[in-house]
């Protein structure tokens, strides 16, 4: 019996898109076994290397009062349970953070997520390959694979992923997340690969600020790209070299 | 000078007194089974753990016998590696506390994963950039190559392999410790962790902590049969126990120091030597741990009694539980720092010391780990000759011997 | 020797009768256990039943590391397709054992991981 195409390893997932979109393109459909076709259609392959999706965050327009991005981002991931007994086991996809320079009093109020690092010290020590990093920069948990050895949770500098401590129902479709494994921002690549954006940028302008901006880092072109050169904004923790994909201006 | 073979044999497994330590043994190792059932079945809610210490008292459990396995080793590296003969009857009974120590905390550190279920996506999927997943070829290894070294030992036609497979053995084992040491020297976010001293620090805890459970290992299997032990092993032992705990308190001062000189570490060190973990640094690690063994072990009016030389060795092990607790936990605590030199608050903690109650579930999870590695010791004792019958000082030392004569 | 020779020709064997009765199986109805589902599958009912699982792994890594969401071999179009309603009208989730999946796995005493982490009910309309 023919078998199912294996799955690609996780080295070669970079070009094996490329690889499929071009198999995709010649064929049409790929027979199976008589009367199977694997594929319908050529399937889109979302993740696309020569792309680098990232955020640029206005400190100046976000405020502590204003909760949007994170409230947003609970319902649409469906983890937000406020209320529990314990504060420090919830989950924390993204989160609000005030921060205040002691020398001059002056304040800002960001949102915190996954900064989706190019160089990810969670990809570095996640000993199975669960922690990866999409073609198109998107750090992801694979939790077909994560153990819950927590060794990302240790590694991350910026305290962006959290652990489900107990058993999860009622979970939306598009985002799978169950006990004993580590979750974290993923940039909503749902929506992304449908050519949409994260959830918190739509709710940041629906709060009327409208101060995260999406879009491909890689292109020198886009709105972000410009923006970035523009108001040279500053990354959290750049002092370690990580390369985060998240930006943030008035810091 | 020809030397009288040593006579080993096994304990006896119907004696009263092995089947009572061996039940108390079996059923803490099931009482920690239960619990870990119970964390797995509820998830890790029903821990003290957090999304700010992620990793709690099972992990302590673990890395303190993980990090003692390869120190329990150090009395057979002695004699086949360093040529020493004195200790070549205890070389088995060495390499089999370790390997013994290890399955012990590997069991530990497994069974409290978010999902033990998928042990074999740990063995089957490898990240080579991870030290976690070098470990775990580490930790393989280092069962197999102790394996085959107590097989040169045992079987009488391998012996001419012995140092040779001695040789190997030692050197695995300073490549393990300098692995789970790394698992926290390389973690480049914490500044509790990131250093290079981390994996000399842990080959020094190492030799310690497993000096000191072999000394107690030894004495406790010599009393279940009433087996002659004479005071020329122990003292030799107790010799080394000294000089293991002074290195490890030369690495602790190196670390401290190492953090308190640049500026930004001032806030640091006076968390870890005045915060909420600084009582257990103190009075356990240093005191109980660290000055009172040296001042048994080394002060005439006391090191000559065998009762003290034990009661260092338990403190010693006390001690390490302490400095791996305030190693592991303490070091979680410390917030990461964000914005260097800002105030930071949020809803999830930031910028505050997190905070860890462990749980009782946790506690029996990681106990069960330490007597699972001493069931081991017990039931392999009454399987196959690892005890010599006597280890007496005429027995051990023939220059001893001569002298009495 | 012989009884090498002897063990090898009764795996053998072992091998051939299980091969047979696993071919017979294929083209027969199935067993009651198996729930006769009205309508179209992705594929055919005997080589769902045989290669699901396969389907699922292979566009699981697919979706997760490329990205690739094709409509019809994701588990939410699964769920969705299957499910069965109870007593209340709305789709049951896998806690009950009218659920599609469970009908089947629980007479294979085959564990279902799926669900721990994705839903086992159709998405709702937000």
């Amino acid at each position: 019996m023919k078998d199912v195409k294996t799955p690609p390893s996780a080295e070669g997932r970079g070009d094996t898109v490329s690889r499929r979109s071009l198999l995709g393109a010649a064929l049409a459909a790929v027979t199976l076994a008589p009367g199977i076709t694997l594929y319908a259609g050529p399937a889109a392959a979302a993740a696309d290397g020569a792309k680098r999706w990232g955020l640029l965050i206005d400190t100046t327009r976000c405020d502590s009062g204003c909760s949007a991005c994170v409230t947003a981002c609970g319902a649409e991931h469906g983890w937000s349970d406020a209320g529990r007994a314990r504060p420090d086991q919830a989950p924390q996809w993204v989160r609000k953070v005030d921060v205040r320079d002691p020398a001059t009093g002056r304040t800002a109020s960001l949102p915190i997520m996954c900064q989706h690092c190019a160089k990810p010290p969670c990809v570095d020590v996640c000993p199975t390959g669960a922690s990866f990093k999409r073609a198109d920069g998107i750090v992801l948990v694979d939790r077909h694979i994560c153990i819950g050895c927590r060794y990302c949770m240790m590694a991350c500098p910026y305290k962006a992923r959290s652990f489900v401590h107990e058993p999860v129902t009622g979970q939306r479709p598009g985002s799978p997340r169950g006990m004993g494994t580590v979750e974290a921002c993923n940039l909503c690549v749902t929506r992304v690969d449908a050519g949409g954006r994260p959830v918190c940028v739509d709710a940041c302008a629906g709060a009327g600020r409208s101060a995260i901006l999406f879009g491909d880092l890689d292109d020198p072109g886009s709105a972000i790209s410009r923006r970035i050169r523009e108001v040279a904004p500053a990354r959290i923790r750049d002092d370690l070299r990580l390369d985060t994909g998240v930006y943030y201006q008035g810091i | 000078m020809a030397r009288t073979k040593t006579a080993f044999a096994t304990l006896d497994s119907r004696s009263s007194r092995f089947v009572r330590i061996a039940g108390l043994l079996a059923a803490v190792a099931a009482a920690g089974g239960a619990a870990a059932l119970y964390m797995e079945h509820e998830g890790h809610v029903v821990t003290g753990m957090n999304n700010q210490i992620v990793w709690g008292l099972p992990h302590v459990f673990a890395i303190f016998l993980i990090v003692a396995a390869s120190g329990a080793l150090n009395v057979a590296s002695i004699a086949s590696v360093f040529g020493r003969t004195v200790y070549k009857p205890l070389a088995p009974l060495s390499g089999l506390l370790a390997a013994a120590l290890l399955a012990g905390g590997l069991a530990v550190l497994v069974l409290d994963l978010g999902r033990p279920d998928r042990l074999t996506v740990a063995m089957t999927h490898f990240n080579f950039r991870s030290i976690f997943a070098w470990n775990v070829l580490l930790y393989s290894g280092f069962f197999a190559i102790v394996g085959v070294y107590l097989w040169t030992m045992l079987d009488r036609r391998m012996n001419r392999w012995t140092s040779a497979a001695g040789t190997g053995a030692f050197v695995w084992r300073l490549v393990l410790t300098t692995g789970t040491g790394s698992i926290f020297g390389f973690l480049v976010a914490r500044e509790t962790y990131h250093s290079a001293v981390m994996a000399p620090l842990f080959i020094a805890m190492s030799l310690s902590f497993g000096t000191a459970a072999f000394t107690l290992v030894v004495s406790a299997l010599y009393r279940i049969e009433g087996r002659p032990l004479g005071d020329a092993v122990l003292g030799r032992l107790a010799r080394l126990q000294a000089i293991f705990v002074a290195a490890v308190l030369y690495f602790v001062v190196i670390q401290h120091l190492t953090v308190a000189y640049t500026a930004r570490g001032g806030a640091l060190e006076a968390y870890l030597l005045g915060g909420p973990y600084a009582p257990m640094f103190w009075f356990v690690q240093i005191l109980a741990g660290t000055v009172a063994p040296l001042v048994l072990l080394l002060r005439p009016e006391f090191n000559r009694d065998r009762r003290n030389r034990l009661l260092a060795a338990g403190l010693v092990l006390l001690g390490g539980l302490a400095q791996v607790y305030v190693i592991v936990i303490g070091g979680q605590a410390w917030p990461l720092e964000l914005f260097p030199g800002r105030e930071v608050t949020s809803a999830a903690f930031d910028g505050t010391l997190g905070s860890y109650d462990p749980t009782p579930a946790e506690f029996l999870l990681g106990i069960g780990g330490v007597a699972v590695s001493l069931l081991i010791v017990a039931v392999a004792c009454a399987a196959l000759r690892f005890l010599p019958e006597s280890l007496a000082d005429a027995a051990v030392d023939p220059h001893h011997a001569r002298a009495d004569a | 020797m012989t009884g090498v020779r002897t063990l090898l020709i009764a795996l053998g064997l072992a091998a051939a009768a299980v091969t047979g009765v696993l071919a017979a199986g294929e083209g027969t109805a199935p067993s009651p256990a198996f729930r006769q589902w009205p309508g179209e599958c992705v594929a055919d009912a005997p080589f769902m039943r045989r290669n699901h699982m396969d389907l699922l792994k292979h566009q699981r890594d697919d979706t997760v590391h490329g990205g690739i969401r094709p409509a019809n071999h994701s588990l939410n179009a699964c769920v969705t397709c299957h499910a069965v309603k109870g007593d209340d009208g709305h789709p049951v989730t896998v806690a009950d054992s009218r659920h599609f999946c469970r009908t089947c796995h629980d007479t294979t005493a085959v564990r279902v991981d799926c669900f721990s982490c994705h839903t086992s009910t159709p998405g709702v309309a937000k």
